[in-house]
């Protein structure tokens, strides 16, 4: 019992290292084709990150900078989490800073700055089965993909127009990749799926407690679904960022009080203090400077 | 005037002392000891062992104390540090028989050779609040047998003897046993890899599916063949020396369950079996595990697959407490990036709702959603 706690450079051992590159290799061989790997347990729950993180811990080297964001933050409670926690098993360097992070670890966002060659995004993926939901059998699922039988998924945006007049799906909004698989984005809103295409940064996509690992390579074609008479479009925002002023971001509904104040503000903070530090402001901003 | 809310590091170190502080407790009373968790909660730590599968009492106790005792916690930081261990080999399997037995008792033949032996039992207790716990009054010494040196004959070899039931199954010569925790399941599952994951199973989960199916929702007509409860050698095949060496005892609890087959084209009517081994003593989950076991063997024996506990993939893949622990979990993360995404998509559809109906009908709600 006493030397409990001896663990290898980013906490898996090399072995499960080696397991884990296998399937990612794997992975961007078949661009979009979910590859099964021995997940590990990890020491935060699954449903936390545990793909992404054992994704990360296998590519991660010394010499590289670390950024985890969730919803596009920082700061919020998981990303500070799974932050902290490479800081202390690889004594990485880590940012907030999106141009300056070698591997950006995320949940839920694609950061709003352009990612260049070079840089790798990790997704944390908790269903990776983008049919899932019309088929819940693994068995059954697998067979459509190897058959490309993905009639069931158009069907379902078909109702969802012949229903409601939209297609009902605003997030997870399934892609198809290189013309061939249909992937899931992990739950990053649809306003960030135009981004994955032709990125010239490398896509890895972890989901540790359904032990797949799927990738998109550098400048592979990632297309949203859609019919020609209801053409995929992103969500748009009527205001810009109260405190930046940024247009054509995703934006976060801020409740002020209880008599319906609301603001809404970039999901992307570091994307939002980089405009502030180059002088934008957007109008509550500027209310307060004035006010000051 | 927001601000954005910074600190979220700050608030997990508060978060996590806060915690310490609870766990602890009230400081003028005593710590409770991993020795006292492991002599005198000794059940929570079989639970914890058997679903984390990793045997060491000592590890176990400590979860159970670092989770304050909230079990599927405890099982969750044991499984994650046997995680980290490598895995230098594979074990002889362990033989029952040779089991040095605690407790064994059969529902199927009132005496048979070896006998019955309650053992530590809960069975037969009168479940009345005992006072005299309330203070450590002193206890007085078992009855112990002596040591007996002989193999316990298993009830599934007596019925096998007549050839009344199924064989132990078999598995070809060459197959290398499935190890879950290094390989990702593909489903169907060969019946080893499907055991390996009932015995790490949550007992909660497992205690419900093997419940439906006494009543009614997949029955298979279950006897207890036999459940014991003992010390079985672990051994461990030495390539170099060309024999096996023990690595120790460990205790383990087995379920035989006897169940009905009529019998179809390829096999005479017999009787067929359920099968449940745990680490610990933990006669719940054997039980569970041997009865879920059978009723996953429905398509081996051309049953008709038509309750939750036939369903291989929906037991196998919903049966792990610590992945559906996380998942039901996560859900308290933060997820406003996809709700904003939501909220949106339903203003746009109300607002065409509101212009083709009229919006005056339900003017509050509509005032309260802008």
């Amino acid at each position: 019992m006493t030397d409990l706690a001896t663990y290898n450079f980013a906490y898996l051992d090399e072995q499960t290292k080696r397991m884990i590159r296998r399937a990612i290799l794997k992975a961007i061989s078949i661009p979009g084709y979910q590859v099964p790997f021995a997940s590990r347990e990890m020491p935060m729950p699954y449903g936390w990150g545990t793909g992404g993180v054992q994704v990360t811990a296998a590519i991660l080297g010394p010499d590289d900078v670390l950024k985890v964001i969730d919803q596009g933050a920082d700061d919020t409670t998981n990303a500070v989490s799974i932050r902290a926690f490479f800081q202390k098993v690889a004594n990485v360097a880590v940012t907030t800073k999106t141009r300056e992070a070698t591997i950006i670890q995320t949940r839920h966002r694609i950061p709003e700055e352009t990612l260049t060659a070079g840089q790798t995004l990790v997704y944390q993926v908790p269903i990776p089965e983008p049919l899932r939901f019309l088929e819940p059998r693994e068995t059954e699922t697998r067979k459509m993909h190897a058959l490309e039988e993905y009639g069931l998924m158009h069907v379902k945006l078909y109702e969802d127009i012949a229903r409601n007049g939209h297609i009902a799906t605003t997030y997870a909004y399934p892609v198809k990749v290189e013309g061939r698989y249909v992937m899931d984005p992990s739950p990053t809103p649809k306003f960030d799926n135009p981004k994955m295409h032709m990125s010239e940064a490398l896509q890895l996509f972890g989901a540790g407690r359904e032990k797949r690992i799927y990738a998109v390579p550098p400048y592979t074609e990632v297309v949203s679904l859609d019919f020609e008479d209801h053409p995929f479009e992103i969500q748009h925002f009527d205001k810009p960022c109260a405190l930046c002023g940024a247009e054509h971001v995703y934006l976060d509904e801020v409740v002020l009080d209880d008599k319906g104040g609301r603001m809404f503000v970039c999901s992307d903070t570091d994307h939002c203090e980089d405009r502030r530090e180059h002088g934008h402001a957007g109008h509550l901003l500027a209310q307060q400077e004035a006010a000051e | 005037m927001y601000v954005a809310v910074k600190g979220g590091e700050a608030a997990i170190a508060n978060a996590h002392q806060l915690l310490a502080d609870r766990r602890r407790g009230d400081r003028s009373l005593p710590a409770i000891s991993i020795d006292q968790i492991v002599a005198q909660l000794g059940l929570a730590v079989d639970r914890v062992m058997a679903e984390a599968s990793l045997y060491d009492r000592e590890l176990a106790a400590l979860a159970v104390r670092q989770a304050r005792g909230d079990m599927i916690e405890a099982i969750f930081i044991l499984r994650a540090y046997r995680t980290t261990l490598p895995r230098f080999g594979m074990s002889v399997p362990v033989d029952t028989a040779r089991m040095k037995i605690e407790r064994r008792v059969s529902a199927t033949y009132k005496d048979l050779p070896g006998g019955q032996l309650l053992g530590p039992t809960f069975d037969y207790t009168h479940r009345l609040l005992d006072p005299s716990l309330l203070t450590d009054e002193p206890v007085a010494e078992p009855i112990r047998k002596t040591a007996d040196e002989s193999s316990m004959m298993r009830v599934s070899d007596i019925l096998a003897g007549e050839g009344l039931i199924e064989g132990d199954g078999q598995m070809p010569e060459d197959h290398v046993p499935g190890d879950l925790t290094r390989e990702p399941l593909e489903f169907p599952l060969n019946r080893d890899l499907r055991l390996q994951a009932l015995a790490r199973g949550d007992e909660g989960f497992l205690l419900a599916l093997a419940y439906s199916t006494q009543r009614g929702y997949a029955r298979t007509h279950p006897f207890v063949g036999e459940v014991r409860i003992g010390e079985v050698e672990v051994e461990l095949d030495i390539p170099e020396l060309g024999f096996a060496v023990s690595l120790g005892r460990v205790q383990v609890t087995e379920c035989q369950m006897v169940n009905q087959f009529q019998g179809s084209a390829k096999n005479p009517p017999q009787f067929t079996r359920g099968y449940g081994l745990v680490f610990g003593q933990s006669e719940r989950k054997a039980m569970a595990m041997s009865l879920v076991d059978r009723a996953l063997r429905a398509e081996e024996f051309g049953e008709d697959i038509v309750a939750p506990a036939q369903d291989e993939e929906f037991v196998i893949s919903h049966s792990d407490n610590v992945q559906a622990t996380g998942f039901v979990e996560h859900l308290k993360l933060p997820h406003y990036v996809d709700f904003q995404a939501e909220l949106d998509l339903v203003r746009r559809m109300r607002a065409e709702y509101d212009a083709k109906f009229g919006a005056g009908r339900d003017g509050n709600v509509r005032e309260a959603a802008e």
